[in-house]
């Protein structure tokens, strides 16, 4: 097993509602699916996110897709309208997600990076 | 059977790319059959946004780039029988329509027949005690606008009627794409599976190219071929409730898994109970499939029953911010940035503001208003300053600015490149209201 960013095994957008988050992670490859679903637990995002305060991490599982949807309320301090943060949306905090360590197989971290690979070479 | 509608998208947000609606609108004609063409450009505060414009210009209030937007495409679309639906009238959909009037006639072609939706404005009916609101009561703050998102049945009717332009202001984002798929196929308000299959069509449509390889690129993880020229969506649904989402013909962007599914989950909370106006979608059991290149089809999107009320968006007023930026580099700027910070904290600590102080480069966009993230480790190099204070008047939010205009002759050394601006702010909330507090209507403006 090795420990790698989150940002080595899936992509992530992010929405935003008000004051109102939302975090789409989505495994590389269905290898890595169950690393995800295991490992990017509610706890461990409200954690990643205790500086800004959020009220309620929500996470909604979506096997079809490989993916989950995390939705982190009150986290925007006052959203678009009202932040401070040049990053009023939050836009940029699909990357601060995709920083969260997880511990995968050798062999599916493997099978991530040729699936990119291939991607890259048909392009 | 009726044919399968091809839907294109030209404007995914009010300040979108004016040069990218032309592909799309040659694709739709080279690929044949009936089409309609989508723009999207009302978010969140945008409606305020027009209706403080209209309160200096009573002609304004639209979509400022409306012409840009259009002119390109208008004749095109008129002559192809492609009808146009935009929610670009904002906060004065007759002065939208006007103006593509005028356009028309500035091109030379025949007028036009356009159809305003309009009635979501719910503001007379704010007191009203059965509508829930946001936080559980009604802001403090003086309301500048509050509209309701109304649904695409009243689009599908003007289409009907005849209309080659559908004027829109407050609308569910995906009734653009819904309301023609009605019109075509005659889907009607209890055909729940169909208005779900239309309604994430509309879902991935509504931000532009964000579905095509836009707000995507990761260099190394995620490549987009010509970033500078990604081609804008279009979607084909067919009678059997198949969505097919492929690109304008530009050599840009790319539609695949990836960024399906990442659009597919944008702005969602709940993924089993989207909710919007015609219907309650359920994305849980969709399946996405690459068949081709920049080809991506989607199935099994599930509808139940719409909820009882709509979603009202309520801009109020946000106070004023301040913002001033200063730069310090070369040895020892981080010590000085901090020295600044912590002067410029001092000088304003007597002010009523809401105060932010952000050292770009080291520590911005991640952190909380209060810092408690921790700065990495700092390098020399180059730092700026960045100071943000948001207050109710506006003499607050220029005293703030202005001590950071003043770090050049009372700051610490070498401080340079001051940038100081004071906004309005608009501040959003919502509340959800009665369906019979909220009158849509349709009506034919021209000829």
């Amino acid at each position: 097993m090795i420990t790698v960013p989150l940002h080595a095994i899936a992509h992530a957008r992010t929405g935003d509602k008000g004051n109102r988050l939302n975090v789409a992670v989505i495994a590389h490859h269905a290898d890595v699916w169950d690393a995800l679903a295991l490992q990017v637990t509610e706890e461990r995002v409200a954690t990643l996110f205790a500086h800004r305060r959020p009220s309620a991490v929500r996470r909604y599982l979506l096997p079809n897709l490989h993916a989950l949807n995390l939705v982190i309320d009150d986290v925007l301090e006052g959203g678009v309208n009202a932040a401070l943060n040049l990053d009023g949306h939050g836009k940029t905090l699909s990357f601060l997600v995709l920083t969260l360590p997880v511990t995968v197989a050798e062999d599916a971290l493997a099978t991530v990076r040729a699936t990119l690979d291939a991607r890259a070479h048909r392009q | 059977m009726a044919p399968s509608l091809l839907i294109g998208n030209g404007a995914g947000f009010s300040g979108d790319r004016l040069d990218v609606a032309e592909p799309v609108v040659r694709t739709l004609i080279a690929r044949g059959g009936p089409a309609a063409m989508t723009f999207e450009t009302l978010a969140e505060r945008t409606l305020a946004l027009g209706v403080l414009a209209r309160e200096t210009s009573p002609e304004a209030g639209y979509e400022p780039a409306l012409l840009p937007l259009l002119r390109p495409v208008l004749g095109l679309c008129l002559a192809a029988g492609i009808p146009i639906i935009g929610n670009f009238g904002a906060a004065n959909p007759r002065g939208a329509a006007a103006a593509i009037a005028r356009l028309a006639g500035d091109l030379g072609l025949a007028t036009p027949r356009i159809a305003v939706i309009e009635g979501d404005d719910v503001h007379e009916v704010l007191d009203d005690l059965r509508i829930a609101w946001e936080g559980g009561a009604r802001p403090a703050r003086p309301i500048i606008a509050a509209n309701a998102y109304l649904g695409a049945f009243p689009i599908a009717q003007a289409l009907r009627a005849g209309a080659q332009i559908v004027v829109t202001g407050r609308i569910a984002d995906p009734a653009l794409a819904l309301g023609p798929l009605i019109a075509h196929f005659g889907w009607r308000e209890h055909d729940l599976d169909a208005l779900a299959v239309g309604t994430l069509a509309g879902h991935l449509l509504e931000c532009g190219a964000q579905v095509t390889g836009g707000y995507f690129g990761d260099p190394g993880v995620k490549d987009v071929p010509a970033p500078e020229a990604i081609g804008f969506p279009i979607v084909e649904v067919t009678a059997d409730g198949t969505i097919t989402v492929t690109k304008a013909d530009t050599p840009g962007g790319l539609v695949d898994r990836r960024t399906v599914t990442e659009q597919i989950l944008y702005e969602v909370h709940d993924p089993a109970a989207y909710l919007t106006p015609d219907v309650t979608l359920d994305i849980t059991g969709v399946t996405v499939a690459e068949t081709a290149r920049d080809t991506v089809v989607l199935r099994g999107a599930r509808g139940r029953a719409r909820p009882p009320t709509l979603k009202v968006t309520v801009s109020t007023e946000g106070g004023y911010l301040g913002e001033g930026e200063i730069s310090y580099a070369g040895p020892n700027a981080l010590a000085r940035a901090r020295l600044a910070a912590s002067t410029l904290r001092a000088r304003v600590a007597t002010l009523p503001i809401r105060l932010r102080i952000d050292l770009l480069g080291l520590q911005a966009v991640f952190d909380s208003d209060d810092g408690t993230r921790g700065a990495p480790a700092p390098p020399d190099g180059e730092v700026r300053v960045r100071l943000a204070a948001l207050a109710e008047n506006r003499s607050a939010a220029e005293a703030a600015a202005r001590e950071v205009l003043s770090l050049y002759c009372c700051g610490p050394a070498g401080g340079g490149g001051v940038r100081t601006s004071v906004t309005r702010r608009v501040a959003t909330t919502s509340a959800l209201i009665p369906r019979d507090l909220v009158h849509p209507s349709v009506a034919m403006v021209s000829p």
